[in-house]
């Protein structure tokens, strides 16, 4: 059991980190004081344009990891300003490794002939996260996330997220089952500016782990979240699905309505990329730059929630959630297993 | 004075008539009749009045506790008793010393037997346990939900934009071995192509034809070209799903086939397009493949042949080596790569090639399984297991271990009454099943043997599905390679690490 709201301002309406705090703060049943956290986008509007680096060193503001992963980075970015991000111990959560956060872009000539600019972040992130005792919370633009051992609401007040606005935030309130409670798998989880919270306990993970290995993704976490981020990752810019393609590999139809449909790209997908299925419970919400994807398993497995209030959108595993944020909101449903519910943004924020 | 009461081997086995129960007082002989090994005979006994009857009497030289006596005697007078060993020796037990005698007391031939390997070696599959779900995730029940076990074999590209080959359709991931038109005889290879109709799914001719009476259920069938070319032609290929290169099999790994020209009747004659009466020879390599290269060369001449609508397919023997040479055969164009075990069955193979040579399927088909990953050619080819299937979690487990479905023989045979006496090479099976035999073919009844194949399929797609749910999985490619969702129980790291599962509790 894990507990996931988003709110979605599809105009791009900045808001700050309570009301988020607060929706996630009455699904407290859901978890249990293991993890949580906060994505957040439109976090860094004057930095737009360079990929903010939220980053956890375990060993302290003194550890020589530090040192070790910021030459890493000279050697492979330029860091145009770096900081520590501000934490606020309290009588709940008295202490957590040491966080950064750096702005950086990447040194041209060095992209490889086959690389995108994008790849070329990932093999960094990917290289940083092999480093005993560093990780990488965050690697898009514009974005960040807030993330640690705690009840989310105590995570929130940790770094006072009150203090940061966006137009999309995320939260996640964490009941580990399969891995111990850490600051860094502690949700969301994110590659480049998409970031999943995620609901579930996924019975594929042997199948997608070694597929995605095939594609030189290395899952170091061994989280289910992980696993739902790099297929998605694979899917859309690796293999330029679109984002409806993509939700129909990790959760396609039934054999039989494809035969009975004769849906010859959709049989075409579900064959080249049965490994990628994503099997077992799970709802998830993924956030981009530009919108959401909210998904549930073919099963309906999980609770999912949806709702829209005129250009916002929300999604929960609680509808209390949505009736705290917005008491009287337009819209509100429950999508069906494996039948995704997909947000765009309109213009670029 | 002769010595060849020294050699004298008597069979392990008799049967012994309960003369009360016994229906010989009314003429009863169906013992006799159904014998087809003749080890038993009838004895005259003196009636009460005189009169002679006749008894059933065991003539202690052939019984191979095929049980067919016992299952057809109506009374049910009939036990079958196994004899005391032959030494008394802790060392030399009774089977080296008794083939030593067969041996020197013979001829001096190759020993030879039915069926698959019979040795002591370890069965993974019974040291490999199921994860299932508790709590944290919940179970699925495939009454309520939706259980898909379809599975696509062939050729798929990597990524979106890329082509998908041709591709067989399995509506339950288990396929029919290869198995021979003479080594089975036509009943019952009529059996299997009706059976993996209805149910959807494939049967293999084995290397012995495609007989015209079969032709129109092409659509569910893989034809073989091994290594005698037996029956080739561009229209017998043309006529299947699927064509088959039989590089090798797991019960005699590096071995051709014999069929004996005695066998060879006119309607095999004509299906293998070889001349009446003649030995039908499998030479043990492929006289045009003496390298991967070559291999590659018969592939695509087989798919130019059939204008590369078919995939096409290659079975290997489990070998040590089997990664490697899996990898050379998804490069040289397969679209399937069968792996047979060295539990796989066979009509006849030399005894000491049965027992001591290949490797056991779940090794193989995880070691050659992970090679194709690592080398990020995985998709480019699907993989059949088999050899030493005996239950439907066994399918399941190699689909975990990496398989994409899998062969069944010997379970096929047995479906139909086989009881595994291992006698098939003599064409004296008294179930009907491998022989030719006018009054022994006839035992099987192609209908109820449609029936009973239709049913083991049905039945084990059951449990499959039942299995699935019990590990929260909804669609059965989200468990090919899912080295998850199993555990290891009482293996060494070396094993665990070949297999590629973590240990119970781990």
């Amino acid at each position: 059991m894990c507990g996931i709201v988003g709110i979605i301002n599809t105009d791009g309406t900045l808001i700050d980190g309570s009301h988020i705090r607060e929706a996630i703060r009455i699904q407290r049943e859901r978890g249990n004081g293991l993890g949580g956290g906060f994505a957040v986008y439109g976090l860094y509007p004057e930095n737009r344009d360079k990929y903010a680096f939220h980053l956890m060193y375990e060993g302290g503001r003194n550890s020589p990891v530090i040192s070790i992963v910021e030459d890493y980075l000279e050697t492979k970015t330029y860091i145009y300003q770096s900081e520590q991000i501000p934490v606020y111990p309290n009588d709940r959560i008295s202490k957590g490794p040491y966080f950064k956060r750096y702005f950086l872009k990447p040194i041209e000539e060095f992209i490889g002939p086959e690389q995108t600019e994008e790849d070329y972040i990932v093999e960094v992130v990917m290289a940083i996260n092999k480093t005993e005792g560093a990780f990488v919370l965050s690697s898009g633009k514009n974005m960040g996330v807030f993330k640690g051992v705690g009840y989310p609401e105590d995570v929130a007040d940790y770094f006072r997220i009150e203090n940061y606005t966006g137009y999309t935030w995320t939260a996640h309130n964490r009941f580990p089952t399969n891995t111990p409670g850490w600051w860094g798998g502690a949700h969301p989880f994110t590659l480049l500016d998409k970031a999943v919270v995620h609901n579930g306990e996924i019975t594929s993970y042997g199948t997608n782990v070694r597929w995605l290995e095939m594609f030189g993704y290395y899952c170091m976490l061994e989280t289910d979240t992980e696993v739902i981020s790099y297929i998605y990752d694979k899917l859309t810019r690796k293999d330029n699905l679109t984002k409806e393609d993509a939700c129909f590999v990790m959760a396609p139809s039934l054999w039989e309505t494809i035969d009975r449909t004769n849906d010859g790209k959709k049989r075409y997908l579900r064959q080249i990329y049965g490994p990628a299925i994503v099997n077992g419970p799970f709802g998830i919400v993924l956030t981009h730059k530009n919108g959401a994807i909210v998904l549930n398993d073919r099963n309906k497995l999980r609770p999912v929630v949806c709702a829209q209030d005129g250009d916002t959108y929300y999604a929960s595993s609680e509808e209390c959630s949505i009736r705290l944020l917005s008491p009287n909101v337009e819209r509100i449903w429950s999508p069906k297993g494996g039948e995704p519910v997909i947000i765009d943004f309109l213009e670029e924020f | 004075m002769s010595m060849k009461n020294n050699w004298k081997v008597r069979p392990p086995f008799h049967p012994e008539f309960d003369l009360e129960r016994c229906d010989y007082k009314n003429g009863c002989t169906i013992c006799v009749k159904e014998c087809s090994f003749g080890e038993i005979s009838l004895k005259p006994l003196k009636g009460k009045n005189g009169d002679i009857l006749y008894r059933p009497w065991a003539n202690m030289r052939a019984c191979n506790s095929c049980q067919r006596c016992v299952k057809m005697c109506p009374p049910s007078a009939i036990h079958i008793l196994s004899q005391p060993m032959h030494t008394s020796h802790g060392y030399w037990k009774t089977e080296p010393v008794s083939n030593i005698w067969r041996q020197a007391g013979s001829k001096g031939g190759v020993l030879l037997v039915g069926t698959g390997a019979t040795g002591p070696q370890k069965r993974y599959f019974d040291h490999m346990m199921f994860d299932a779900c508790q709590v944290t995730n919940p179970s699925i029940d495939p009454l309520r939900e939706p259980m898909e076990i379809r599975r696509y074999l062939g050729r798929k590209a990597e990524r979106y934009g890329g082509e998908v080959g041709s591709q067989l359709k399995l509506d339950v991931p288990i396929m029919f071995g290869a198995m021979s038109f003479g080594a089975l005889n036509l009943r019952v290879q009529e059996a299997a192509a009706r059976a993996t109709r209805k149910m959807g799914t494939y049967w293999n001719t084995g290397e012995g034809g495609f007989h015209e009476r079969l032709r129109n259920y092409g659509g569910n069938t893989i034809v073989q070209v091994a290594s005698g070319r037996f029956g080739v032609s561009e229209d017998y290929m043309k006529s299947a799903a699927a064509v088959e290169i039989k590089i090798g099999q797991g019960a005699k790994p590096g071995i051709g086939g014999h069929l004996p020209g005695e066998k060879v009747s006119e309607a095999i004659s004509k299906t293998r397009m070889i001349p009446e009466g003649s030995d039908a020879l499998s030479p043990a390599p492929h006289h045009d493949i003496y390298s991967i290269e070559d291999l590659r060369q018969l592939i695509y001449a087989i798919k130019e042949a059939t204008d590369y609508k078919l995939p096409v397919s290659v079975k290997i023997s489990a070998v040590n080596n089997v990664a490697p040479i899996v990898s050379g055969i998804a490069r040289a164009g397969a679209d399937i790569i069968a792996i047979d075990g060295f539990r796989g069955g066979t009509g006849a193979t030399p005894l000491q090639i049965r027992q001591n040579t290949g490797i056991p399927i779940e090794l193989a088909i995880s070691a050659a399984d992970r090679r194709l990953t690592e080398e990020g050619i995985r998709n480019t080819v699907s993989l059949v297991a088999s050899g030493g299937i005996q239950t439907s979690s066994d399918v399941l487990k190699a689909i975990c271990l990496g398989a994409d479905a899998v062969y069944l023989g010997t379970p096929v045979l047995i479906s139909l009454g086989c009881n595994v006496c291992q006698r098939c090479f003599t064409g004296r099976c008294p179930y009907g099943i491998t022989t030719n035999r006018p009054g022994l073919a006839e035992r099987i009844d192609v209908d109820e043997a449609t029936q009973a194949l239709s049913n083991l399929l049905h039945a084990w797609g059951e449990e499959i599905k039942e299995l699935m749910g019990s590990m929260g999985i909804s669609a059965i490619e989200a468990l090919r390679g899912n080295r998850d969702r199993l555990r290891g129980v009482g293996l060494n790291e070396q094993e665990l690490s070949i297999l590629g599962i973590k240990h119970a509790g781990a």
